[in-house]
C-alpha cells in the first residue's frame, strides 16, 4: 500500500533550475534586455563614480609620492603677545646640522614690496602676489623645477633679477622669458630670468616673485642686524626641509627646538604632503550626489523589473498551470519566478559593472591616472543587483505561486 | 498529416504498472487507480453554487473511460478533482490508492508528478523548446535526470508515431502532431492515470479521429486513460462511458458489471 510518506516532491536539479529560471529571458529577449537596462545604468553609474574618485585619488597620491612625503616646513608663528615672530637668522644652518636632514632651503617674505606688470599699474592691484627672498637651493627642496629661463644664481641673486612662480607669471601676463623682460617690483624694474613650474607641495611659491636675499637687502631694504652689529640679509620666514624618509617624524619632533631654541613655541612646523594626502582621502565625500543619482537609477530599474515580472506572471498563466499539472509545487513556481527576476537583475548588474569599469578606464587613461575600481564598487554593484532582483521579484513570484492550478489553466 | 499509425515498438506502459502494489479493487483482479466516493464540490458561498452533487466513480487500471456531458454538467470540475488540481468540498478521492484528503500542496504536487498525466485541449507546448524537450518536461518535476528524461521522451515520441520529429519546434508542425506531442508528454512518466481534457477540441474531425485511435492504441498497451468531452460521438468510441449532468453521474456503462451495449444514447444531448 502506498503511503503518503512516499509523496515527497523531487527537488529540481541545479541545471533544470537554471533552465527553468531562464525561460522568460530566453523567450522574450528584447523585453528582458530593456528591463535589465535600468539596473545596468544604475550599477554603471555607481561603479563609475566610485571608480573615478578612487582613480583620481590614486592619481593624486601617486603625484604626492613622486614629489616626496619627506618635506617639512618651518614658518614663523606668533609670539606670546600676538605679534608676528621672526625666525632666527641661524635657523637654516642649525636645522641643516640635524643628521637625517638632507636639504634645507628658505624664503623670506618681503612684505613691504609688491610686484606689478609695469609702473603704470595702480598700486592696489597687487594680484595677491608676494615678493620673497629665496635661497639658491630652493627648487630641489620644494620639489619643483624651472619651466623657462633659469633660476637665480650667486650673481643674479645680488642684482634686480626675479624668478616668477607659475601662478605669479600667469597673473602678471608673462608666458615666456625673453631678454629685457621686466616687472615693476618694490618701486623699481626687476628683470625676469625664469618662470617656475607649479610647486604642488609649496603652493605659496607659485604665488611669489622670487629674488635673491642680497638683492632684497640691497634694493628693498630687507635686512636684519647681526649679533656683532653689522647689517646682514633679512630673516627667513619659511624654511623647507627634506629629511630621510624613515626619519621624518623624528626630525619633525626636534625642528621647533632647533629652529628657535629660545622660544620654540613661536615656530610652526608642518608637513605639506600630510595635508595633501588628507585632502585626497577626503575627496570621496564629494561623490554623494552622484551616488544618490545612481541609487535613484537603480530604484527605477527595480520598479522596471518588478513591473516586467508581474506582466510575465499574468502572461504565463497557462505555463504556470501546466507546470502545476506536471507536478510543480508552489515553492517551485515561486523559486522559478524569483530566480528569473534575480537572473534578470544580475544580468543588468553585470553589464553595469562592465560599462562602469570601461568608463573609469577610459577617463583615467585620459588623465593618466592608475585605474582603480574598488572592490566595494563592483561587488556592491553585483550584490545590490541581486538584492534588487530578489526584492522586485518577490511579489510577482508569490502571486505566481498563489495562482491556483485550476485558475491558471483557464484560457480565454 | 497522415502519419503511418503508431508502430508499437516500445514498452512504454507495460514496464511498470504490473509491478505496482496498488490498492486492489473490489474484484481483486485489477487495482483501482481512481476512486471517487460521494464527491461534492460547491463554489462560492453566497449563493453557493454546487458543481458536483455526490459523484461516485471507480476506474481500474487499464480502463479507457469517457466522461461525457454537456457544458455545465460538472465534468470540468470533475477533471480538476480527479487531477488533484482542486479539492472536493466533501467526499473522498483516492488516486492510485492514496487518499488525497489531508495532503498538502507539496504532497499533491508529488502525486501529480508521479501518478497523473494531463492532455489539454490547447496542448500547452513550449514553443522555444524542441519536441523532445517538451515531452521530456513531462518528467521535469519527477526527479529524473535530464539524460534519462530525454531517453524516455524519445520512447514516448516513438509510441505516438513522432520519432522522426524529435528536433522540430512545436510551431512548425500540425495541430494533430502537437496533440500527439502533448499525449507523449502525459505518457512519458507512465502515470497511473492519463487525463485528457477535450483532446480533440482544437482539431478537425479527421485528425480528431486519429488522436482517438492513438489513445485507444495506447490503452491497449496498458495505459489507463480518462477522456473528458462534451462530444457523444467521441464518447461512443470508448469502451466505457460515464454521462454526467447537473453535477451527477446519470449513467455509467460499466458501473454494474452489466455488459450494456455501448450504443450512444440520445438522452445526453443538451
Amino acid at each position: 500500500m502506498n503511503t503518503t510518506a512516499q509523496l515527497i516532491p523531487a527537488r529540481l536539479r541545479s541545471g533544470d533550475m537554471a533552465r527553468v529560471a531562464s525561460v522568460g529571458l530566453r523567450t522574450r529577449r528584447l523585453r528582458a534586455a530593456l528591463s535589465a537596462l535600468g539596473i545596468a545604468i544604475g550599477v554603471a553609474a555607481i561603479v563609475a563614480v566610485l571608480g573615478l574618485s578612487s582613480s583620481s585619488q590614486a592619481g593624486l597620491l601617486a603625484e604626492i609620492n613622486q614629489l616626496g612625503t619627506n618635506l617639512l616646513t618651518v614658518t614663523n608663528g606668533q609670539t606670546f603677545t600676538g605679534q608676528a615672530a621672526s625666525l632666527p637668522l641661524t635657523a637654516p644652518a642649525m636645522i641643516a646640522r640635524i643628521t637625517p636632514v638632507t636639504k634645507v632651503a628658505d624664503t623670506g617674505e618681503v612684505s613691504t614690496a609688491n610686484v606689478y606688470r609695469s609702473s603704470l599699474i595702480p598700486s592696489i592691484n597687487t594680484n595677491a602676489l608676494d615678493v620673497q627672498a629665496a635661497s639658491l637651493n630652493l627648487l630641489p627642496a620644494v620639489g619643483t623645477t624651472i619651466d623657462q629661463g633659469s633660476y637665480l644664481n650667486a650673481a643674479t641673486a645680488t642684482e634686480p633679477a626675479v624668478v616668477l612662480g607659475a601662478a605669479a607669471a600667469q597673473r602678471l601676463g608673462i608666458d615666456r622669458v625673453y631678454r629685457g623682460e621686466r616687472v615693476w617690483l618694490g618701486g623699481m624694474w626687476f628683470y625676469v630670468t625664469g618662470i617656475l613650474k607649479p610647486a604642488l607641495l609649496a603652493p605659496e611659491i607659485d604665488d611669489s616673485a622670487l629674488i635673491g636675499y642680497p638683492a632684497a637687502r640691497k634694493y628693498l631694504d630687507y635686512s636684519s642686524t647681526a649679533a656683532n652689529g653689522t647689517t646682514t640679509n633679512g630673516p627667513p620666514t619659511t624654511i623647507y626641509i627634506r629629511a630621510q624618509n624613515n626619519q621624518v617624524n623624528a626630525v619633525d619632533n626636534v625642528l621647533a627646538n632647533t629652529a628657535d631654541p629660545e622660544s620654540p613655541t613661536d615656530v610652526n612646523v608642518s608637513q605639506p604632503s600630510a595635508a595633501l594626502t588628507a585632502r585626497a582621502d577626503a575627496q570621496g565625500a564629494f561623490n554623494g550626489l552622484f551616488l544618490g543619482l545612481g541609487t535613484v537609477a537603480l530604484l527605477v530599474g527595480a520598479v522596471g523589473v518588478a513591473n516586467i515580472m508581474i506582466i510575465s506572471v499574468l502572461e504565463r498563466r497557462s505555463e504556470i498551470g501546466l507546470r502545476r499539472a506536471l507536478g510543480a509545487t508552489r515553492g517551485q513556481i515561486r523559486a522559478q519566478f524569483l530566480s528569473e527576476a534575480i537572473l534578470l537583475a544580475l544580468l543588468g548588474g553585470a553589464v553595469g559593472v562592465v560599462v562602469g569599469a570601461i568608463a573609469t578606464t577610459v577617463y583615467a587613461h585620459t588623465k593618466h591616472w592608475a585605474v582603480v575600481i574598488p572592490t566595494e564598487a563592483w561587488a556592491g554593484g553585483i550584490a545590490s543587483a541581486i538584492l534588487i532582483g530578489a526584492t522586485a521579484g518577490l511579489l510577482p513570484a508569490i502571486r505566481a505561486a498563489r495562482l491556483s492550478p485550476t485558475d491558471a489553466l483557464i484560457t480565454v | 498529416m497522415s502519419t503511418p499509425d503508431t508502430s508499437p515498438t516500445t514498452t512504454l506502459a507495460e514496464t511498470d504498472r504490473t509491478s505496482r502494489d496498488g490498492w486492489a479493487g473490489a474484484n481483486g483482479a485489477r487495482p483501482a487507480v481512481l476512486e471517487l466516493h460521494e464527491v461534492t464540490k460547491t463554489y462560492g458561498t453566497q449563493p453557493p453554487v454546487p458543481a458536483l452533487r455526490g459523484v461516485s466513480l471507480t476506474v481500474c487500471q487499464g480502463e479507457l473511460v469517457a466522461i461525457v456531458g454537456p457544458s455545465g454538467s460538472g465534468k470540468t470540475t470533475l477533471l480538476h478533482i480527479i487531477g488533484t488540481l482542486d479539492l472536493p468540498t466533501t467526499g473522498t478521492v483516492r488516486i492510485d490508492g492514496i487518499d488525497i484528503a489531508g495532503l498538502d500542496d507539496r504532497e499533491l504536487a508529488a502525486l501529480r508528478a508521479r501518478s497523473i498525466g494531463f492532455v489539454f485541449q490547447q496542448f500547452f507546448l513550449a514553443e522555444h523548446q524542441t519536441v523532445l524537450d517538451n515531452v521530456a518536461d513531462g518528467l521535469l518535476y519527477a526527479g529524473v535526470d535530464v539524460r534519462e528524461r530525454r531517453e524516455l521522451a524519445a520512447q514516448a515520441l516513438d509510441a505516438v508515431g513522432l520519432a522522426d520529429r524529435q528536433h522540430a519546434r512545436p510551431t512548425t508542425i500540425s495541430g494533430g502532431q502537437r496533440q500527439r506531442i502533448a499525449i507523449a508528454r502525459a505518457l512519458v512518466g507512465a502515470p497511473a492515470i492519463v487525463l485528457a481534457d477535450e483532446p480533440t477540441g482544437n482539431l478537425d474531425s479527421v485528425t480528431g479521429v486519429q488522436i482517438l485511435e492513438l489513445l485507444q492504441e495506447l490503452n491497449k498497451r496498458g495505459a489507463t486513460i480518462i477522456v473528458i468531452t462534451h462530444d457523444t460521438d467521441i464518447a461512443s468510441r470508448m469502451r466505457r462511458q460515464v454521462h454526467t449532468r447537473d453535477g451527477l453521474i446519470v449513467s455509467d456503462t460499466a458501473s454494474p458489471p452489466e455488459p450494456a451495449s455501448a450504443s450512444s444514447t440520445t438522452e445526453d444531448l443538451p
